[in-house]
């Protein structure tokens, strides 16, 4: 098990983070420090794509949920790509799509950000 | 291989992991081959994962957990039951939601907001000698 992190320029000043696999307490690590990485180069809008994401837990939300808090100190915003029912489940159940734009589709998303 | 289970008696199955974040993935994949065998639907197995790995997780983070976490899945015609119990003693008993105001560092009680939003019966024994046993009940609607 494992995590594939993408990263790619788009738009405008925007980043596409492509996330693929399962992020649980093992693998929240490394997009941790994929965000992190690019809000400390000054990218404060973000898509970030979980379209391919089989499985999320709590430590996987709170680093969606830091990364949001990080961006939005600087007047930016992360919106989520998700299509798979049982991951917008926990979005719906712990309110956190309330927090988080969240589209069907890449485009869509981008189009928020900007 | 995925025949559903008919027996009225229950059944059990155990798994011990180390109690480190790389093996929580295993306890996700023993709880949906045991809740395959009973015939839930994708969501109510997909609940029943994320619960134990939130259990699992829970310990985990705990600062004086033990060495091993114990899952043990129990299976009757009407119910799935499942204890994640370590040695280590742990108030893990989070209030009825998380506190969420963008702060990573207040999310914490997410994990067991989750497990009592997924699970249908949940309860916490802590005892100084025993440790920690978490039980998360997914009964059988069908």
């Amino acid at each position: 098990m494992d995590i594939k992190v993408n990263v790619r320029e788009s738009e405008g000043d925007c980043y596409v983070v492509d996330l693929s696999g399962e992020i649980d307490v093992y693998t929240s690590p490394k997009v941790k420090d994929a965000i992190g990485d690019l809000i400390d180069r000054g990218v404060y809008n973000l898509v970030i794509n979980l379209e391919k994401v089989r499985y999320i837990d709590s430590t996987g939300l709170g680093v969606l949920i830091g990364g949001l808090k990080r961006v939005r100190e600087h007047g930016g915003t992360v919106n989520l790509v998700c299509t798979n029912p049982q991951i917008k489940k926990i979005f719906d159940i712990t309110g956190l799509v309330k927090i988080f734009g969240i589209f069907e589709d890449e485009d869509a998303a981008m189009k928020a950000l900007v | 291989m995925n025949q559903p289970v008919e027996r009225e008696t229950a059944d059990t199955v155990e798994l011990r992991i180390p109690c480190r974040a790389e093996w929580v993935a295993l306890a996700r994949l023993a709880v949906a081959a045991v809740a395959n065998r009973l015939q839930l639907t994708i969501e109510e197995i997909e609940d029943a994962k994320l619960a134990v790995a939130e259990a699992c997780t829970a310990i985990i983070q705990q600062e004086k957990h033990g060495e091993t976490l114990a899952l043990t899945c129990e299976t009757t015609p009407v119910s799935l039951r499942l204890h994640v119990r370590d040695t280590g003693v742990h108030d893990l008993r989070a209030g009825a939601a998380p506190a969420m105001d963008y702060d990573e560092a207040r999310v914490v009680g997410l994990g067991v907001f989750l497990i009592r939003t997924l699970m249908d019966e949940v309860s916490y024994d802590q005892h100084p000698e025993r440790g920690t046993d978490i039980v998360m009940v997914k009964r059988i609607h069908h």
